[in-house]
């Protein structure tokens, strides 16, 4: 197996007025080509610290990211990104959103709208090309920010939170989704969530930050199979995997408090 | 048996007062209900209603101006009748006002798009390149506190009392509003935006044609629109200080011979010319950026 991120001894310390933070310290984690990994943490232990300096939109004090290979100095279409508050292009429709990333590359007309095509149907929003975010609701315009990303086939795809806003129902469904299309095609991704069940659901692998500084406290692998439906959260070996997982936040949190 | 059954109406007169009681703080209620739908902060009103309420304060103002005149509660050596106004009106404008109003719109028209070629793309520099923030800002915060209308004198010495000097007034009022405005307005697209269009593909460069430039593009139109507004109270000043033709010269001319009818008539079409400019823009900017509202 491949090594799609690697990322080595990284540490980020924030300055501020009260003094220095440290955010994150001595980060290590080797992420393999099309692995899920779900990084999980309370607000305030530097997970999207971490997923913002992979995503080469932060710096690291010390230590080094690389992807496939490649030391990672900044952002790059290697390492697409969803944000939790959408970060759609309001003066695009859909359609136009999900290929704004193909005409960068200069892909041609028609590819463009095929591909653009094939993503509106697999994040189920046929006939809703045309739209402009505005008119979309917050799960639609998280699909069309999800399509975008994906369309764009980037080698690790990392959402920062990416249901994060959603009501409880739609965010069930959109992990469905999610859920559906990796299994389908498996794709390196990273995400970050303070959701257990999500976590442990979409992924190979979780990744439990602890806070003040930012370490990796402890890596769970999840051998919950890679045909994983909804129900999968009703089974034994879930409620299993998401004791652990509880038992080390909780005890995470009862620590700043 | 006659006690209980005289007790037993009173007992039922009572309830009918409790029932009326009981309607009236129904009524009351109501009432309150009414006020506390209405008065909610930001809560808006059907399209009706707010067209409604806007006519009818038109209407409010143009009462009071009827009753204080022709009710000769203040003599029309001040405030002329509309009638007297409407009057002035026709004769105003079949004296060559035209000229004047079309003088007046060049000369803001004029300044205004020659500050606008300047202030677009310098306040879209400014707003995008911290370096250029740090030249251009102070320096047109600095000159944006000093009235364009102090500056009359000096230029009527420095150009003369021509086109050139008026126009130059504009631009001075102008261009610096309109520079830290537009650069605001760049600066307030939001982060993610940019950083998102990172990962898909552009680079520095890209970012602002393709990404802070159409997202702010919509603010920058209303800016222009604001500032607009502005050109205007300059044009005038500078026709009431140095001027023979524009609206702001007849202004004064009417003041010279007491004509306060006429004085109405030139604010008055002030008030309608920006009035329906004001509106076009707002139109136009909700048409072409259909997507932003």
């Amino acid at each position: 197996m491949t090594e799609s991120i690697v990322v080595t001894n990284v540490s980020k310390q924030f300055h501020t007025k009260s003094g220095d933070v440290q955010a994150l310290k001595n980060i290590n984690l080797a992420v393999q080509d099309k692995e899920f990994v779900s990084i999980l943490g309370t607000s305030g232990c530097g997970k999207s610290t971490l997923l913002r300096i992979i995503g080469g939109l932060e710096t690291s004090t010390s230590g080094k990211i690389e992807c496939h290979n490649r030391i990672v100095d900044g952002p790059g279409v290697d390492r697409g990104m969803v944000f939790q508050q959408y970060s759609l292009f309001p003066w695009m429709t859909v359609s136009q959103n999900i290929e704004f990333g193909l005409k960068q590359k200069n892909i041609d007309k028609d590819t463009r709208k095929k591909i653009a095509k094939k993503y509106v149907r697999l994040v189920g929003l046929k006939g809703f090309e045309d739209l402009y975010p505005k008119n979309l609701s917050g799960g639609m315009k998280q699909r069309v920010a999800l399509a975008r990303g994906l369309a764009n086939n980037p080698e690790v795809l990392l959402l920062d939170e990416p249901f994060g806003a959603l009501d409880m129902q739609t965010r069930e469904v959109m992990q469905e989704l999610l859920l559906n299309i990796w299994q389908d095609s498996p794709k390196t991704i990273m995400m970050v969530t303070h959701d257990i069940e999500e976590a442990i659901l979409l992924a190979n692998r979780v990744v439990i930050m602890s806070s003040h500084p930012g370490e990796i406290k402890e890596v769970i692998e999840i051998k919950l199979g890679s045909k994983r439906t909804f129900e999968t959260r009703l089974t034994e070996e879930f409620l299993r995997y998401k004791k652990i997982a509880s038992e080390i936040i909780r005890s995470e949190s009862a620590k700043i408090m | 048996m006659v006690k209980t059954l005289s007790q037993s109406k009173a007992s039922v007169t009572d309830k009918k007062h409790e029932t009326e009681e009981l309607f009236k703080k129904k009524d009351k209620k109501k009432k309150s209900s009414f006020w506390k739908k209405v008065l909610v902060p930001q809560k808006r009103i059907p399209k009706k209603v707010s067209l409604t309420l806007s006519i009818l304060s038109f209407v409010v103002i143009i009462i009071l101006w009827c009753s204080i005149t022709y009710g000769k509660i203040v003599g029309s050596m001040f405030v002329p009748t509309p009638g007297d106004t409407l009057k002035a009106m026709g004769t105003m404008f079949s004296n060559g006002f035209w000229s004047d109003i079309g003088i007046t719109v060049y000369r803001v028209m004029a300044g205004f798009l020659i500050a606008l070629v300047i202030a677009i793309p310098l306040g879209i520099l400014v707003g995008a390149y911290s370096p250029l923030a740090a030249i251009f800002e102070p320096v047109f915060s600095f000159i944006r506190y000093m009235p364009a209308s102090a500056f009359i004198p000096l230029f009527i010495f420095w150009i003369g009392i021509g086109e050139s000097e008026k126009i130059a007034i504009i631009i001075l009022g102008s261009l610096p509003q309109l520079v830290l405005m537009i650069a605001n307005d760049i600066r307030n697209v939001e982060k993610s935006l940019i950083e998102v269009s990172y990962t898909l593909g552009t680079n520095t460069f890209d970012v602002l044609w393709k990404i802070i430039l159409p997202k702010s593009l919509p603010d920058i139109m209303n800016t222009i629109r604001i500032v607009l507004g502005w050109a205007w109270t300059y044009v005038i000043v500078a026709e009431i200080v140095g001027a023979s033709a524009g609206i702001g010269f007849s202004i004064l001319q009417a003041q010279r011979t007491f004509q306060v009818d006429s004085i109405f008539v030139g604010i008055l079409t002030l008030g309608i010319i920006g009035l329906i400019v004001d509106t076009l823009l707002t139109f136009l900017n909700k048409k072409i950026f259909a997507w932003n509202f």
